[in-house]
């Protein structure tokens, strides 16, 4: 089937293109982008005035749960809950259970998207066998079942030693090495930024410190072995200067920021609801210098991704004492709404700045296709509805989780459709 | 009130003693639970004080026990070991004669793993009025007091507060200085991870009292200036012309976490001897919300002397806790006037 966008605001900062354009896509590659396309037969698709045609997005940290956990989220729910949230491709975590760590998961992985047929999955391997940091994975085997580069997610590359043959091995491979930093010891079993909050609430405290000073060993150790090393989900101020510093040196070092970490800071545990568990995440929100910062290093350029860490846990598992409560929360569906709302429409970045967080850079970092619009290459594509007003609903979410901190926040800008290989997987019925 | 309240067709219903209070000015709570101290203010705890006074007077009496809270059912519900405050909460609630039961985790469900908000529901279903719970987790109470019709009153929750101890410390203060205002009052131990610290700090600032906190720099919480305390490592600096001197507990598993080297070394920095007694005031009172770690936190001579008021804390639990337990009986408009009926 052939589809013709017709009119929209074509914005492709790789390749400089912010113009009014046509595409026309047939058997599910872009064939032309051009002005006044002659239709020949294609569907057309009527790109309303105001909306902005993009290259689709890629959410390079998510967590699908399957195999294993899938009360929480399956690979089809969660891409259905990606296209939704205007994203054409996520990478997934590898700590399901079993954690994938063996090629025989990845390809079941990959096997699950293709029936689902909607987002494309690019699964993430883990570092070591069961993401224990005692022998190393098998990494080549992974990488030739599609595994686009490694972590050990949800607990940081453990020694020093593993983070630095794991950055030989992976830099041979032409991967990099994904690290939930976090400093195992100052972390202890704290469940809340440490701060003024933390401690009015009686909540034991994680300072930005823990995460930075691995930052700090991880920039380090990609200095020495000339690996690529991926901060995931970074919070502390203490780290963007880490990884500044890194990039200044010419190391080969990146980092992600998460919506939760630019938006939100530790005050709102403080309520109400006090104590609500859909503010638990890991790394926690934290103060306000921080959110800032992050800011800042979206602004500036020093943060090259923004990815959601979507996260989703039962309604049960968040109905517990804080302290039990698993770390982390659902992020597909409000990633746009939020960067549009809290960064473009604030002034704080442009719209050619979004794409290149949630679409050219995730691309370039993972090397995976798309983050562009190239004729003869797959039509993975977003189309933004900049100016639509949201009221986010946990319940109305398509991820099999709701557990989300921003359950009925009114905010400007959406995803009106999203467009992969060609096929329209999600239309926005409400635009 | 008892005439005006047979006004009320729905009053016959009632049991006599149980007479709705109409009377829009007669003071109360300004909410039905009691989570925590942060949330009341200087009116409202000076109403339990002054409710609690009143309390004091029934213990004094050869028959100890009003009809207050009869036909009340009050679960304790005990997640973390406890024998003063449970205790305290058990003695309270038979003196206003409330039906009550207490659960320890060892007997409930939680040890088959079921989850707290299913425990407090099958607990609800059997309809209580007040549930009194001690839990290891900060914020319990408040996620409870989000599902749960009973009024729910925090005997204790992890690191976060401890209302009724704060309550009955101020109780105490207040009976020997009269009032708490502009009094300096030191706190020296464990800052960190002291529920009874916070409850008594929020408590102190909202009536005006000059605190002190103090303890080793590994267990002072970051942002303290903020909840309303100066901080200092110096106990010689906190002590100096204190009115109050309050110490808490030094848990042994401290040393753990690197806080401190030895309970020894901590008796030598910290340890409130009779010698840095000496550098309050002449009329200092020294307190310990209890268990005591002796020749850890307070030296026995201290402990055992003149300044201790330490067991009158403990007696002035009871009196405290009944003043909760009544007032926020009384919450719903059922306020009733039988404390004054059965005096």
């Amino acid at each position: 089937m052939n589809l013709l966008l017709k009119n929209g605001r074509v914005v492709d900062p790789a390749n400089r293109r912010d113009g009014e354009f046509d595409v026309l896509i047939e058997d599910g590659v872009i064939r032309r982008i051009d002005k006044n396309l002659p239709t020949n037969g294609a569907e057309v698709f009527e790109v309303k005035r105001g909306w902005v045609v993009v290259p689709g997005l890629i959410d390079i940290h998510v967590h699908l749960r399957e195999p294993g956990q899938e009360h929480k989220e399956t690979i089809a729910t969660g891409v259905t809950s990606a296209v939704a949230g205007g994203f054409t491709a996520v990478a997934c975590m590898p700590n399901t259970d079993p954690v994938n760590d063996h090629a025989g998961i990845t390809q079941f992985i990959l096997k699950k998207a293709a029936e689902a047929q909607l987002a494309r999955v690019y699964p993430i391997g883990a570092v070591s066998l069961g993401s224990k940091g005692e022998q190393l994975a098998e990494l080549g085997e992974q990488k030739a079942a599609g595994c686009v580069a490694f972590t050990d997610d949800g607990r940081p590359v453990a020694t020093a030693l593993l983070m630095r043959r794991a950055l030989e091995y992976a830099g041979m491979l032409g991967v990099p090495i994904v690290n939930h930093c976090e400093d195992p010891s100052l972390k202890g079993d704290g469940v809340a930024h440490e701060g003024y909050y933390a401690s009015a609430l009686g909540l034991r405290g994680i300072p930005g410190v823990a995460e930075s000073l691995m930052v700090e060993r991880d920039v380090s150790l990609a200095e020495l072995t000339g690996g690529h090393v991926h901060i995931a989900h970074m919070s502390a101020r203490q780290s963007l200067r880490a990884v500044r510093a890194g990039k200044e040196r010419g190391v080969n070092v990146t980092c992600e920021v998460a919506p939760h970490h630019f938006t939100l800071t530790d005050e709102s545990l403080e309520g109400p609801p006090k104590y609500d568990t859909n503010l638990k995440m890991n790394p926690p929100l934290r103060e306000a210098a921080d959110r800032d910062a992050m800011l800042e290093g979206i602004a500036d350029g020093s943060v090259d991704v923004i990815a959601t860490d979507h996260a989703p846990h039962h309604a049960d598992e968040k109905m517990l004492e804080f302290d039990r409560a698993p770390f982390g929360i659902v992020g597909l569906e409000t990633a746009v709404p939020i960067v549009f709302d809290r960064l473009v429409h604030a002034g704080k970045i442009s719209l050619a700045r979004m794409v290149e967080l949630l679409s050219v850079n995730p691309a370039r970092v993972f090397h995976v296709p798309g983050g562009s619009l190239v004729e003869g290459a797959p039509a993975d594509i977003t189309v933004l509805a900049p100016d639509a007003r949201v009221t986010v609903s946990a319940a109305a979410l398509k991820s099999k989780s709701k557990n989300t901190p921003f359950d009925g926040w009114a905010l400007r800008g959406s995803v009106a459709a999203t467009i992969v290989g060609g096929r329209v997987a999600y239309r926005n019925a409400s635009c | 009130m008892s005439t005006r309240a047979a006004d009320r067709p729905e009053s016959a219903e009632r049991a006599p003693e149980r007479t709705p209070n109409q009377d829009p000015a007669a003071p109360r709570l300004k909410s039905r639970h009691l989570l925590g101290i942060a949330g009341l203010d200087a009116e409202e705890i000076t109403l339990i004080l002054d409710t609690a006074e009143a309390m004091k007077e029934i213990g004094g009496r050869a028959i100890k026990k009003v009809p207050t809270l009869r036909g009340r059912t009050v679960v304790n519900l005990f997640f973390e070991p406890s024998t003063r405050t449970r205790t305290s909460f058990e003695i309270a609630e038979k003196r206003l004669s409330a039906d009550t039961l207490s659960i320890a985790t060892a007997t409930s469900s939680v040890t088959k793993g079921e989850t707290l908000v299913d425990t407090v529901r099958n607990l609800e279903a059997m309809s209580p009025d007040m549930i009194v719970m001690r839990h290891a987790s900060s914020g319990a109470p408040e996620l409870l007091a989000r599902i749960c019709r009973s009024a729910i009153i925090n005997a204790g929750d992890g690191m976060h507060e401890h209302p009724t101890q704060a309550l009955l410390d101020a109780f105490t203060i207040r009976a020997h200085k009269g009032r708490l205002a502009g009094l300096k009052v030191a706190i020296v131990g464990d800052l960190l991870h002291s529920r009874v610290f916070r409850s008594n700090v929020i408590l102190l600032k909202t009536m005006g009292a000059d605190v002190w906190a103090c303890g080793p720099a590994t267990l002072i919480p970051p942002g303290l200036e903020r909840l309303g305390a100066r901080s200092t490592t110096s106990v010689d600096e906190a002590v100096e012309g204190a009115d109050v001197v309050m110490l808490l507990r030094i848990q042994h598993e401290r040393m753990q976490g690197h806080y401190i080297p030895s309970l020894r070394e901590y008796f030598a920095l910290f340890g409130m001897t009779p010698e840095r007694v000496r550098r309050a005031r002449e009329d200092v009172i020294v307190m310990h919300p209890g268990p005591m770690n002796r020749g850890v936190e307070i030296d026995s001579a201290v402990a055992d002397g003149p300044f201790s008021v330490i067991l009158e804390q403990v007696s002035n639990g009871v009196a405290v806790r009944m003043a909760v337990l009544y007032l926020l009986s009384g919450w719903d408009g059922r306020n009733d006037e039988a404390l004054v009926e059965g005096r």
